[in-house]
């Protein structure tokens, strides 16, 4: 028998889960996430081991997910001084590289950037040759500034990438092998500042993400647990852990992902409503071909505009801490909560604060605490309460829901308990089995995405030809990330003509996803 | 006096694009640029249409083409300044002042940047109050005045100057031009004299889009209902809230044309909305019914915080007000309608003010 292992290192809590071969969870656990990651990761790898009782050989795949990455940027900790070069002229001087950015980011990061010649037009056609004595001259300005990772971005390198590879070879020759590259190119989306933004941020976390992906390596090897590695990335899919190595920014929205992942996997189903509740909020979120339905707007890293895409999440102020207040009766339920001191702040714990779980006690939803010490509240009080959560639950279903019939609710997370059976919008509510640990699962199953982001001309080829191309482009790069090609599927196809044009320009977003390759 | 400062461009970025009724592209690029420009220039002086001298000449700045692809192939920044002066010289006149040509993200920020380089004020005026897709859909020619002389202008130095016997005329070489300069241009346009400019241009839209930016940004700060600050700073009308449940985007007819669906939450639940867009929301039917056609504006803003989704960015699943707001007089003229009227759109609708359709559900 092979196994999977999974694990989600988030803000508070370290879980891990083991699956088996036929995704079988045969042990997890929940541990506290230390400032190291290492220590907490290895606290949560000898329970789970010892909890299953396998043999670490037997692990086949481990997957870790983490937020390492962006909680590094959010604080300037650890961060490379990054120098910058822009293949972009004559287009370009118009919006310098590091626009916008905070101040404080600018001054751990050293800033320092060159525009030289070239680009592609959205074509693919030349914008302009590069000069390679411009750019020999602009590495070496870059290596006295002292920079310690360089980031290269190029006007449609999404289009063709050439002249960013020529720059990297360049750049390696100059400053050495070993010098971390980052190339935009490989962030990609189209919208060159967002697309730098990314590419610079990578740079500067290269150095952290390498260490502490060693470290798990590490962890993972004193296990005797010789495992293929691979890290989560923001749209729940894997990439390897050489390759996260390289381009650790990709990591930096999997947190929510995951736990949306992980609810589909948990329940087999692919077009639901998911709702994590936890103990302060609720984030409901929808899984559409069993993603997470993106939102469009742009994310801001630590105060920095990027390209990436999180879940499109509604964040509920509903949780298993809430607070529940009446005035003038009415009943309210939250924002306020006491979080994490619900063991002794709550009722039924003794304590002197009314929360959500109390009245779900009450109500006889479940066991917990001490029932007594809520007998006093009157039936139509709890009644009342529960009909509040329902109706907060159910005016977000709605929100979220895009189709006129009832979707399945599936509900993870710690709080899940608050939630009744039976809800309006929803054609079932599941709480499938260990929702406490959806995440750490999400991770353990993760599959294997390509995608590709362009603008092509569709008068000359042909629409249909063009969407054969977009699509096996697509499918060529998930292959390329270790997905087995028998299970490939298109699981995203936006086609978007550019606006004040004739239709011959159409932007395609593909995106294919299969199983990792055995 | 009235200056532009940096801090005021956040305010008529987000307040342009609510007037670009969905389209005008993205603010950010422009917003950078003339935030940048006035940073090394310093600010830009605002001036009213009756400021400007009658025998005195202003050049509308313009960027035409792609917003999307300028995201990607930034501009030079050479290049409004360079088609401005090109189209002086070729007059053998120097302009008083910079105009905008419509409202929108980008073509309301584009000529504060060229203004700020030039040293030049700028007209709080423009031709559209809103923005359009095609070159003659402005109020200026609607008064006869010509497009043409006009310049355009690349990132790589290349210029082109075109003269035409209508302004249709114009529109299609000035396209075709920015085709070939690989989908984004800088234009100048529709040189005019202060009296003409008193005549013919929709008056106050710069500080108009700044009151509107000023009161979403401040409702966001403060944590007030943006939407009703929206509604009552253009004095408008909510049209829906609603869930989109599709996006149909129809690719074969030459240019996008496209219909969002929406299905009602809150208040509107139980109805449907229907938008029908090309580059710019044009028509918003309820159950089959128009609550609000071109040329009055039609707005999708985010429920939540009330910023605008331009019409390429609207996607399944976003949570929308759709916001309505009240046309130029100078549109809901027989020629005005002619030029920029639900039939001229194909649309199969004759218009009626958006404050007439609004009394009529009531």
């Amino acid at each position: 028998m092979k196994y999977r292992l999974g694990i989600d290192v988030g803000g508070t809590n370290t879980d891990a889960v083991i699956l088996d071969e036929n995704n079988k969870v045969v042990a997890k656990c929940k541990e506290a996430t230390t400032s190291d990651i290492s220590t907490g990761i290895t606290k949560a790898v000898k329970h789970v081991l010892k909890e299953s009782g396998i043999n670490p050989s037997d692990i086949a795949d481990a997957m870790l997910g983490t937020t390492h990455a962006t909680n590094a940027i959010v604080e300037r900790k650890g961060l490379s001084k990054v120098g910058v070069i822009r293949i972009s002229g004559p287009s370009g001087y118009a919006i310098p590289p590091f626009i916008e950015w905070p101040e404080d980011i600018l001054k751990v990061i050293n800033h320092f950037y060159v525009i030289v010649k070239g680009g592609y037009e959205y074509n693919g056609e030349l914008l302009s040759d590069i000069d390679e004595d411009e750019i020999r001259d602009a590495l070496k300005q870059i290596k006295d500034k002292g920079a310690e990772a360089l980031a290269i971005s190029g006007v449609f390198s999404l289009v063709n990438d050439e002249q960013e590879k020529a720059v990297a070879e360049l750049a390696h020759e100059v400053l050495g092998e070993d010098f971390p590259v980052t190339m935009s190119n490989e962030i990609g989306s189209i919208g060159i500042i967002e697309r730098e933004n990314a590419a610079i941020l990578n740079a500067a976390i290269r150095k952290l993400a390498d260490s502490a992906y060693s470290s798990f390596q590490d962890v993972l090897r004193s296990h005797n647990i010789e495992a293929d590695l691979f890290i989560t990335q923001n749209d729940g899919t894997l990439m390897s852990i050489e390759y996260a190595k390289q381009y650790p920014v990709l990591t930096i929205a999997s947190g929510p992902t995951n736990s949306l992942r992980g609810a589909a996997f948990l329940t087999g189903m692919k077009e639901a409503i998911v709702a994590d509740v936890g103990g302060t909020t609720t984030d409901v979120g929808v899984l559409s071909k069993g993603f997470p339905r993106e939102s469009s707007s742009a994310v801001e890293i630590g105060g920095v505009r990027t390209n990436f895409r999180m879940p499109d999440l509604i964040t509920l102020g509903l949780g298993g801490g809430s607070e529940v207040k009446s005035e003038n009766g009415k009943i309210t339920v939250g924002p306020q909560s006491v979080g994490y001191r619900i063991h002794t702040e709550a009722k039924i714990f003794g304590g002197n604060s009314l929360t959500a779980t109390d009245i779900a006690v009450a109500a006889g939803m479940f066991v917990l605490g001490d029932k007594t010490k809520v007998s006093n509240l009157s039936p139509e009080t709890v009644a009342d309460t529960i009909g509040v959560i329902k109706a907060m639950i159910e005016e977000v279903i709605d929100k979220m829901k895009t189709m006129a019939t009832d979707l399945p609710v599936i509900v993870v997370g710690g709080g899940s308990i608050l939630i009744p059976d039976s809800l309006v919008g929803a054609s079932q509510v599941i709480k499938p089995e260990h929702f406490e640990v959806a995440n750490a699962i999400g991770a353990a199953i993760s599959q294997v995405s390509g995608s590709i982001d362009g603008v092509y001309d569709i008068v000359t080829k042909g629409r249909e030809a063009v969407i054969e191309e977009v699509k096996a482009a697509a499918m060529a790069e998930a292959v390329k990330a270790g997905a087995d090609e028998s299970t490939l599927e298109i699981v995203e196809l936006e086609e978007i003509p550019l606006a004040y044009l004739p239709s011959n320009a159409v932007r395609f977003r593909v995106k294919a996803v299969g199983e990792l390759k055995r | 006096m009235i200056y532009l400062t940096e801090e005021d461009l956040d305010y008529i970025a987000v307040g342009a694009a609510i007037l670009g009724a969905g389209g005008g592209g993205d603010p950010y690029v422009g917003k950078l640029m003339a935030k940048q420009a006035i940073k090394k220039h310093g600010k830009v002086r605002l001036i009213t249409a009756d400021e400007v001298p009658d025998d005195e000449i202003v050049i509308p700045s313009a960027m035409m083409g792609a917003p999307s692809v300028m995201l990607e192939k930034l501009p030079n920044g050479n290049e409004p300044e360079n088609a401005f002066r090109s189209l002086e010289k070729y007059l053998g006149k120097k302009a008083y002042a910079v105009i905008p040509i419509e409202a929108g993200g980008l073509n309301s920020t584009i000529p504060i940047y060229t203004a700020a380089c030039l040293g030049l004020p700028l007209v709080d005026a423009d031709g559209m109050g809103r923005a359009f897709p095609e070159l003659p859909m402005t109020t200026f020619s609607v008064g006869g005045i010509s497009a043409t002389p006009m310049v355009v202008c690349d990132e790589k130095g290349n210029k082109m100057v075109i003269e035409t016997v209508t302004n249709a005329w114009a529109e299609t070489l000035a396209r075709t031009a920015t085709i070939a300069m690989g989908l984004s241009s800088m234009i100048a346009i529709y040189c005019m004299n202060g009296s003409q400019l008193k005549k013919f241009s929709v008056k106050g839209t710069i500080s108009f889009a700044k009151a509107i930016g000023k009161r979403l940004i401040e409702a966001n700060k403060e944590k007030t209902d943006p939407i009703e600050g929206l509604l009552e700073v253009t004095k408008g009308f909510n049209l829906f809230e609603g869930k989109i449940t599709d996006v149909q985007r129809d690719l074969t007819t030459g240019f996008v044309r496209g219909k969002v669906l929406m299905e009602g939450i809150e208040s509107c639940k139980g109805s449907n909305f229907q938008l029908d867009f090309q580059n710019e929301n044009l028509a918003g039917t309820i159950d089959g019914i128009p609550v609000a056609l071109t040329p009055d504006l039609i707005t999708v803003l985010d429920k939540e915080k009330g910023f605008p989704i331009t019409t390429e960015n609207l996607k399944y699943g976003q949570r929308v007000v759709v916001l309505g707001i009240p046309c130029d007089s100078f549109w809901r003229t027989e020629a005005g309608l002619a030029q920029v009227g639900p039939r001229y759109f194909k649309y199969d609708y004759d218009y009626t003010p958006i404050e007439k359709l609004a009394a009529g559900r009531k």
